[in-house]
């Protein structure tokens, strides 16, 4: 049973929690109620900023206690996640994402790509930033950003 | 129907609700501990499924009526097979309505109409998700049936009020062949109908590993709420199905209200434990291939079918 | 009298269909087999009100024999049964014929084959069965022909169904003269009263025979290949008479001669019935799993439900050699309630896939789709008869299958080792095709009426006229009837049990609660209804109560982001099923087919490649086939008798002659 020794041995690995983005929380934040399902779109980024959101939900951030999920399918979602710059391909996918989702909806534009570009922008294969193809509502810097901002940010969405 | 058989009868219903978010959130919270994490908190799935309700609903452009009634098919079966179901006392009113035959039917209902909506908005996944879905049910269903009449051995009939009294009464014939075969059965047959490890996991986001997940993958808002309170309440009832046919000490035998009280704390007690049980499980089970998943449910309908022998030649 | 009604009626029906000019022809015709069936099972159901058998003789109407109609509630619920399917199918027909269907031959025989449906079980003696049946067998020949001219497979369908018939008829004439001139008369009465006279070798060959012979018209495997052959091909309104009623007088004279003629026999009669309906039950839902074409899988289903049926006759028959003859009569009783249920569902499934074809003019599953939005009346009552055949509450599938497994389980717990060895296999059986009839139906439902059509005939497809739709809904409304309140049926089931030979009060009588003698189990089919109705209201209501949106929005398919949505992208119904067959794989053994066509300049290029994929029916392929096969070879080398010649044809009656007179002398 070496899982069972392992994770006897193992114990807690998650750290103390963030504290929350000060700030105002959007309107459609509020309306969630501490509940927020995301949906991560890649929508051309260099999987830099994915390594990160996905430590964020890892052992040692643990975004799930916040009442945050990832969910599937964008209808099951209430905040897109969306990283990288938004190439040609991904432009239409993104804005049927966006549409998929039921209101009320919150898009966060992960890391700098999805902000203004970032290192990418003026490249040939680049149709924009994130918020020249849908409306953002909330924008996290870095290249790529911490876990714990990230976290922080959830924090302030889930209002926990 | 007395006034304390309708107490019961919304009793049980609302610990069949009540108790059905907050049972997938002890699983979600017993497996993240285990991990490591620290875990959302065990009430977490009540704020997503009042969450839901609030949100809009969408419905897919080429889909028909079947697409929204299947969440009320689904929900309303459940809260059927709640009320027949001695939960917390095998003197429901409603005990003579259906057996366990009945109320095997009425789950296969609900897997039918949700396979019907998963094929409904022709998506690919959606079918993939219902052709998947009836494969498993498709082996599933025979498994349940025969354990359900191996157990009905017992007390000579296949009212559930019937078979938890007798075991009640004669608390030794949960240790004969029969009863452990027919458990053994019975619990693989429920992971496969729950959809849980290691037939389908809840939590993946890879459509081509999904089995439930993929039929739902177009539901939002109040219609998802709908399906996943079914979801937790069919995982709920199956649960409730093995531990009180099997250990049904603590259960109310008549409709007084004390007796009522402790019957609903033993259930809720017992379903607890139950959950823990699972969760660990998950955490030390990994997920079967897709075609070794027939191979299993073959496994369980042999013990059922093994079990059905022994009641017909010891019971 | 009634019965008398209804044959008038159909004489009359028949003249009409032959004479008449076409428009007229098929409203009439049509109308006067309605009266037929209404008239058929009026007289039924009074004979199971009463419990008085009704009994006529007529000495003339046919020289030597005569014509006796004797009709006990054994027959009469027969006769319910097809009376029933009748008036449906006979409604159903006035919106259903037209150009080819709409001939003189085929509206003259319709009314004919109604009553020769309806008046089989009422035959009381060896000839009158006997004219019946073959009567039956030539119009119902007629019938699924109707369509020769359009389709060559018609052709093929009707000579197997020709030769299937025949052969089965032969086997049932040797079965009933055996037993009549064992018994010295010809009369049922006489028979049964002699029965137990006959020697032991005697009664089994008359049963083996019968065996053989009704089982062939039931559609029991082996004897099944001519149902998936005829039933696509014929006309959907006789598919659905065919498929319900007529099996029905399959397993009517299995029942007759087993268990009311002869009164019951050694326990391997029962367990020959119990085997033969296991193998057909497994047997055909495997088949209509893997089965495209719409007719086919409700052929093979049909295959199934017979041979749910024969567990449940076989059971009986196996109860009452050891002496249990009170669940004997329960179980006969929950057998006798699946004749009507399947009668009752499964030409409403018939009927809707003769709506589909019509309005289509494809059967193949992966052609349809998208008829929930085109046809919605159609596709709602397919559903209904879908749900019905799988078993689920709240319809008539539903209490005949739990009648059926409380039976096989309280039998199961019998001191007999026979027992306690055939019931947990059947109950197994059982299990396992009520689990893979509901994937069958949902492939059936789900890829044929929901979601995109995948040609442009399913997206073009125009609704049926009223009558083909007032014909459904009867029998619609019947499958929920009979699914609300089967307690109602109580006595008459009763006593068409106690006509067969067991005294018992199978069905306790009661609205609400349904109860079998001497089994402890109790349901209550209504009151699930009213719980998932209420279930309904209370879910819906509280939707609207806490808030939730009630506008929905219309929305493009998610499917995973991708641009377009075609019906391309859906699965059919052979993609639906093929997780399933895999895991059969060594059953069906399905055929492989791959063709490489390489590139003329080298072989390390490929021009096209062709994949096939069939299941065919293994009794077909491994037992037919080869009989066929060689009565063709024989057939070849026997030519040279037929030569032509003169002179040689006449060689032959002189050497006859010959041997005659040496013979004679």
């Amino acid at each position: 049973m070496s899982l069972f020794d392992k994770i006897r041995r193992v114990g807690r690995v998650a750290e103390a929690p963030v504290a929350p983005t000060a700030g105002m929380v959007p309107e459609a934040a509020k309306r969630l109620r501490g509940s927020v399902q995301i949906r991560a779109v890649d929508a051309g980024s260099c999987n830099g900023c994915e390594l990160e959101i996905s430590s964020a939900f890892g052992p040692h951030y643990d975004a799930e206690r916040y009442g945050a999920r990832l969910v599937a399918s964008p209808r099951h979602a209430d905040a897109l996640f969306v990283t990288g710059p938004v190439t040609h391909n991904m432009a239409t996918p993104l804005r049927k994402t966006f549409e998929a989702t039921p209101a009320p909806k919150i898009v966060v534009a992960v890391g700098d790509c999805a902000c203004d570009c970032g290192v990418f922008k003026g490249a040939y294969g680049v149709a924009g930033a994130v918020c020249d193809v849908v409306p953002v509502d909330v924008e996290i810097r870095g290249c790529p950003p911490e876990p714990e901002v990230i976290v922080a940010e959830l924090r302030r969405l889930t209002g926990r | 129907m007395t006034v304390r058989g309708g107490v019961v009868v919304v009793v049980q219903v609302g610990i069949a609700v009540g108790c059905a978010p907050l049972l997938i959130g002890l699983l979600r919270t017993v497996r993240a501990r285990l991990e490591g994490r620290a875990g959302p908190p065990v009430v977490q799935p009540w704020r997503d499924l009042r969450k839901l309700w609030a949100k809009e609903r969408i419905v897919p452009e080429h889909t028909s009526w079947i697409f929204a009634f299947a969440p009320v098919v689904l929900v309303s079966s459940a809260l059927v097979v709640a009320a027949i179901m001695p939960l917390v006392s095998t003197a429901s009113p409603f005990d003579h309505v259906g057996d366990l035959f009945a109320i095997v039917s009425l789950f296969l209902v609900g897997t039918v109409f949700l396979a019907l909506a998963g094929l409904d908005p022709g998506t690919a996944f959606g079918g993939m998700g219902a052709s998947r879905e009836m494969t498993v049910a498709a082996l599933a269903e025979p498994t349940l049936l025969l354990a359900v009449f191996a157990i009905a051995g017992r007390a000579q009939s296949s009212n559930l009020g019937a078979i938890v009294t007798a075991t009640l009464h004669a608390p030794r014939s949960v240790v004969s062949a029969q009863s452990l075969l027919a458990l053994v059965a019975l619990v693989i047959a429920a992971l496969a109908e729950c959809a849980r490890l290691p037939v389908d996991n809840p939590s993946t986001h890879l459509e081509l590993t999904m089995i439930h997940e993929a039929m739902v993958l177009e539901y939002a808002g109040p219609d998802l709420g709908l399906v996943e309170l079914a979801a937790g309440m069919r995982l709920l009832l199956f649960g409730t199905l093995i531990v009180n046919l099997f250990m049904p000490w603590g259960i109310a035998t008549r409709t007084a209200l004390p007796a009522i009280a402790i019957g609903a704390i033993a259930l809720v007690a017992k379903l607890a434990v139950l959950g823990v049980a699972l969760a660990v499980f998950e955490v030390f089970t990994a997920k079967i291939r897709l075609f070794r998943v027939p191979e299993l449910l073959a496994v369980s309908f042999v013990v059922a079918f093994l079990a059905v022998t022994a009641a017909a030649f010891l019971g | 009298m009634a019965l008398g009604v209804s044959a008038g009626a159909a004489l009359v029906g028949s003249a009409a269909g032959f004479v008449l000019p076409r428009r007229s022809r098929v409203v009439v015709a049509s109308l006067t087999t309605t009266l037929v069936g209404v008239a058929a099972a009026v007289a039924a159901l009074a004979v199971l009100g009463t419990g008085d058998p009704v009994v006529v003789r007529w000495r003339d109407v046919i020289p030597l024999a005569g014509v006796t109609i004797d009709l006990d509630p054994f027959g009469a619920w027969f006769v319910l049964v097809a009376g029933v399917v009748v008036v449906a199918v006979s409604v159903y027909a006035i919106g259903y014929c037209d150009r080819a269907l709409a001939g003189r031959s085929v509206q003259g025989m319709f009314p004919l084959f109604a009553v020769t449906l309806v008046l089989v079980p009422a035959a009381g003696s060896v000839s009158t069965f006997l004219l019946l049946w073959e009567l039956m067998a030539m119009t119902s020949l007629v019938l699924v022909a109707a369509e020769h001219r359009d389709r060559e497979a018609v052709r093929s369908a009707a000579v197997w169904y020709g030769v299937m018939t025949q052969a089965g008829f032969v086997l049932v004439l040797f079965a009933l003269c055996l037993a009549a001139a064992s018994a010295g008369s010809e009369s049922f009465a006489a028979i049964r009263a002699g029965a137990h006279g006959f020697s032991a070798t005697r009664a089994s060959i008359v049963f083996v025979l019968a065996i053989v012979g009704f089982g062939t018209k039931a559609g029991v495997v082996p004897f099944h290949v001519w149902l998936p052959r005829a039933h696509p091909e014929a006309p959907s309104h006789v598919s659905a008479l065919m498929s319900s009623a007529m099996v029905s007088l399959g397993v009517y004279g299995v029942v007759l001669v087993g268990v009311d003629l002869l009164g019951g026999g050694p326990r391997w009669w029962g367990l020959v019935v119990l085997v033969l309906g296991g193998v057909s039950a497994l047997f055909g839902i495997l088949h209509a799993l893997v089965a495209r074409d719409l007719k086919v899988l409700l052929a093979y289903s049909t295959t199934e439900n017979v041979g749910l049926i024969f567990v449940g006759v076989g059971t009986a028959m196996l109860l009452t050699a050891v002496h249990e003859s009170a669940l004997a009569g329960v179980a006969l009783a929950a057998a006798l309630l699946f004749v009507l249920n399947h009668a009752v569902f499964k030409g409403l499934l018939f009927l809707a896939a003769g709506s589909i074809l019509r309005a289509t003019g494809t059967r193949d599953l992966d052609r349809l789709g998208g008829l929930v939005r085109r046809l919605p009346v159609t596709a709602a009552l397919f559903m209904v008869g879908g749900v019905a055949i799988m078993a689920l509450p709240p319809f008539n599938g539903f209490v005949s299958e739990w009648a059926l497994f409380q039976v096989l389980v309280r039998a199961g717990s019998h001191a007999s080792p026979v027992l306690g060895l055939a019931m947990p296999v059947a109950v197994a059986v059982v299990a396992l095709t009520a689990g893979l009839s509901a994937a069958v139906f949902v492939k059936a439902i789900g890829t044929g009426a929901l979601a995109l059509p995948r040609s442009s005939a399913a997206e073009h497809a125009v609704e049926s006229p009223a009558p083909m739709l007032v014909g459904m809904g009867f029998l619609g409304a019947g499958c929920l009837a009979l699914g609300l309140f089967p307690a109602m049926l109580s006595s008459g089931l009763t006593r068409a049990v106690g006509a067969a030979g067991d005294r018992a009060h199978a069905l306790r009588p009661g609205v609400v609660e349904l109860h079998l003698a001497g089994i402890h189990s109790v349901v209550s089919p209504v009151g699930i209804a009213v719980g998932l109705l209420v279930g309904a209201v209370v879910v819906v209501g509280a939707a609207r109560a806490f808030g939730a949106a009630r506008v929905r929005r219309r929305a493009e398919n998610w499917g995973c982001g991708r641009v377009l949505q075609t019906a391309r992208m859906e699965y059919t119904a052979t993609s639906f099923a093929e997780p399933l067959q895999r895991v059969f794989d060594d059953v069906l053994h399905p055929v492989h087919d791959v063709d490489v066509t390489h590139a003329a300049e080298s072989r390390w290029y490929v021009d096209t490649i062709r994949v096939q994929t069939r299941v065919v029916d293994g009794v077909d392929q491994r037992v037919y086939q080869p009989v066929v096969g060689c009565v063709r070879a024989w057939g070849e080398r026997a030519r040279w008798v037929q030569n032509g010649s003169v002179h040689r044809y006449l060689g032959y009656g002189f050497v006859a002659l010959l041997v005659v007179l040496v013979i004679a002398r």
